[in-house]
């Protein structure tokens, strides 16, 4: 939306070009509509023709061999039929179907190159049907869970959820997850990679439908499956715990309010909403520094991701937070400006932000009343996912790799073994191939197979 | 012992790619040697420096004038040509002793940051450029291979090295062995296949006009070239099938989707789509020669964009340049 107020004159072409949302756009959506049909138009009928060709025997062999790929001739001295005999039995033992003629054997191979060929496209097809189907029943939905908060797998327990067009709540099987700690590791001694994680872990207890409870350790790479779906760790940050009292020590709010990270050392940003209990409503913007160091020009900036030293500043503004009017508003956004709020600390107000350690409490100005951050704890964004065909689009594209190999590399090819009787007694062995398709390997193959039959011929002649 | 074996990888990077510079001069020198018209000098040995006062004596040979022009896999090989595959492969064995040097460092696989991807994926490509070599006499595409890797290399060592760090969480996977190495792996062949195609597209010029330089002579046909490029690039796309399946596997674990548009998807997509195009377009009348040839120069910069652009200045999951 930033590009749209750059640029207000380009912006409603793109848009209406659906450029913002190509892969749901209309010429998207054509495209490999298009490129569907087409490919069942070429399935259809290559299969009915490959089904009929498997079903065909070796076609005639040609009346001159000459000009085929490979010709070899040999004149020796053997029996006509035997050699014809050795011949096709050579041919067969290499995987090649037969047909017998007077005086010569045809022979092809490599039908599986075909079927390989319609596998790979028929495989494509498969693996958009399912993932059309899987996007239309499946559905995904997050969850920010704070250590010693439970989710369960119920529609209104989730942050935001995107169900697929054929989503029924049925498709949510009942379970309970309880985020028990949240383990960190960071990077301490390689001094190039200070302060970078290398080991996240989500500790959880689980609860089933029947009851059943375990624990499990869902962690980047390792995804908890449970009942029909797959959890996934996201992400991860601080919570602290704040309490709000009123002049009198009433407390009038606490949460932890989960704070969002903007950088690698987790400088975080929270918001935080106190409507009711004191005398005005009361709205905070909170910058979390879980390692904080005062840099030179007085602003503070956190230096390390893990809790050694953390604080927590909050500009504080009264006025009405809008939150009565019926308009959703997000937990994770105050916009002062836009609601008319008064800075009475931090920003434009003359009292400097707030500034928080662990167990401090601080006075909100103008005898509002008081905040407690009395412990900070760690949070985990959990990814909830169910694709009910993902291992359809899996099957599919392992015949997919199948299909490939075998529709390319396996050669087809004709292959002609002829035996003319001579007057003088001898007989002229000929053999040639025709190759279907790419077959760089043709011409060897014929030699190869003239080579081994004259061996063989000879070898009999011997005995 | 870390910091140790990171300094000798990246001496070892700077030596190969010395070496590198010399077999890229000596494959130049061979080139323009099949330039010069039969009859002329064809053979010439560098300066050979005698040891004992420093005097140098120039080799000539001369060919009688109606010997054919000396081609590739025919014959002696000239010199210049024998040298520049001497200088390839030593420079190659320091270039791969470099990444094992790296990885042997950062104990894991030496492919996880920008410098890293360069490293491995440059010396995967002459890998596969050196074996090609039992297949077919492929050195003509020696110039474009090790000026291809000097540059890469020479720009991964300078401006994109970055120490040794641990891997992130979410490279923590077998797939990152798989998948990375396949697709660098798939890359190497495109890469060979692209070199032939181009080879092509100046032969067949040639065949058709005339022009072009004389070297071209000594090369096979524009039509076998076709077909060696056309077989190269299907292992190549082979490769790159089972790359986009593996990273769709990987992203399952990782991301929880096995497909979402991330930009390197996209465009790892696009090159599939654009070498499937290529396999089709050989079996289809007209686009056969230089039509396809020109698929597989634009499959291949779409390779090296993928490579370079994306990963550099596009915002996606995949950014794990570490700069």
């Amino acid at each position: 939306m930033q590009f749209k107020s750059d640029n207000p004159d380009l912006y409603p072409i793109l848009d209406s070009l659906q450029v913002f949302n190509t892969y749901s756009s209309v010429w998207f959506s054509a495209i490999y509509l298009l490129l569907f049909i087409s490919l069942i138009g070429c399935i259809i009928p290559r299969t009915r023709h490959h089904l009929a060709a498997l079903r065909t025997r070796p076609p005639r062999t040609p009346a001159r061999l000459e000009r085929l790929t490979g010709f070899t001739s040999i004149t020796a001295t053997a029996d006509a039929a035997t050699a014809l005999d050795t011949g096709a039995a050579l041919l067969k033992r290499q995987g090649y179907r037969i047909e017998r003629f007077d005086g010569s054997v045809s022979a092809e191979r490599g039908y599986l190159r075909e079927t390989g060929n319609l596998v790979f496209h028929t495989a494509l097809v498969g693996v958009l049907v399912a993932v059309g189907f899987g996007g239309g029943f499946g559905f995904s939905g997050q969850r920010v869970v704070v250590e010693g908060q439970k989710f369960v797998n119920v529609l209104g327990d989730y942050d935001s959820f995107n169900p697929g067009r054929f989503f029924s709540t049925d498709a949510l099987t009942p379970y309970r997850l309880e985020l028990d700690s949240f383990d960190v590791t960071y990077e301490t001694e390689n001094k190039n990679a200070i302060g970078l994680p290398t080991y996240f872990s989500a500790n959880v207890d689980t609860t089933d439908a029947d009851g059943n409870t375990d624990t499990a350790s869902i962690k980047v790479n390792s995804p908890l499956s449970i009942g029909n779906s797959e959890v996934y760790l996201l992400g991860n940050g601080y919570a602290p715990v704040l309490t709000v009292r009123d002049p009198e020590g009433k407390v009038v709010w606490t949460d932890e309010v989960p704070f969002l990270p903007q950088d690698a050392q987790l400088t975080s940003v929270g918001i935080i909403k106190v409507p009711d209990g004191l005398a005005e409503q009361v709205g905070m913007i909170g910058l979390f520094y879980p390692t904080v160091k005062t840099l030179e020009s007085g602003a503070l900036a956190s230096t390390f991701p893990d809790l050694n030293d953390p604080m927590l500043t909050l500009r504080v503004y009264t006025g009405d937070l809008g939150l009565d009017a019926g308009i959703p508003r997000s937990v994770y956004a105050l916009d002062p400006a836009g609601l008319g709020l008064t800075a009475i600390a931090g920003g434009d107000a003359d009292v400097e932000s707030l500034q928080l350690g662990i167990g401090d409490t601080v006075e909100i100005p103008g005898g509002l009343g008081t905040i407690e951050m009395s412990e900070v704890k760690r949070f985990a964004s959990f990814d909830v996912h169910h694709d009910p065909s993902q291992l359809w689009v899996l099957g599919f594209a392992i015949l997919i790799l199948g299909g490939l190999l075998t529709g390319l590399f396996v050669p087809r090819r004709r292959v002609w073994i002829k035996v003319k009787q001579q007057d003088d007694g001898q007989v002229v062995l000929e053999y040639a191939g025709l190759a279907r398709g790419e077959d760089p390997g043709l011409e060897n193959a014929v030699t190869d197979i003239a080579a081994k039959h004259s061996q063989q011929l000879g070898l009999k002649l011997n005995s | 012992m870390t910091e140790l074996f990171e300094t000798y990888s990246v001496i070892a990077v700077y030596s190969a790619l010395a070496v590198y510079t010399l077999a890229f001069i000596a494959f130049t020198l061979d080139l323009a040697q099949r330039s010069a018209p039969a009859g002329q000098i064809t053979t010439r040995s560098g300066v050979v420096a005698s040891a004992s006062g420093g005097r140098a004596t120039a080799l000539l040979e001369r060919l009688a004038t109606d010997a054919p022009p000396t081609g590739y896999g025919s014959g002696k090989p000239s010199l210049p040509l024998r040298l520049a595959m001497g200088f390839t492969v030593v420079a190659w064995l320091l270039h791969v002793a470099a990444a094992v040097l790296r990885g042997l460092a950062a104990e894991r696989v030496p492919w996880a940051n920008m410098f890293e991807f360069s490293l491995t994926a440059t010396a995967i490509v002459v890998g596969v450029f050196l074996a090609s070599q039992f297949w077919q006499d492929l050195r003509f595409l020696g110039v474009y291979i090790t000026g291809f890797v000097i540059l890469l290399l020479g720009i991964a060592s300078v401006n994109f090295y970055v120490p040794i760090s641990p891997l992130p969480q979410s490279l923590q996977s077998a797939w990152l062995v798989i998948h990375v190495f396949v697709a660098s792996l798939g890359t190497g062949f495109f890469a060979i296949g692209a070199g032939l195609s181009v080879a092509q597209l100046f032969q067949a010029r040639r065949e058709s006009t005339g022009a072009g330089p004389r070297f071209l002579a000594t090369l096979p046909s524009a039509a076998t070239l076709e077909n060696l490029a056309y077989r190269v690039i299907l292992v190549g796309f082979v490769f790159w099938t089972f790359t986009l399946i593996a990273g769709a596997i990987w992203a399952e674990r990782a991301w929880g989707r096995y497909w979402g548009w991330d930009t390197k998807e996209v465009w790892t997509f696009i090159i599939w789509t654009i070498f499937a195009g290529y396999i089709h377009a050989r079996a289809t009348r007209g686009w056969r020669g230089s039509r396809s040839a020109w698929l597989a120069v634009v499959g291949f910069s779409a390779v090296m964009f993928n490579f370079t652009i994306v990963n550099l200045f596009f915002k996606g999951l995949h950014t794990y340049s570490g700069l």
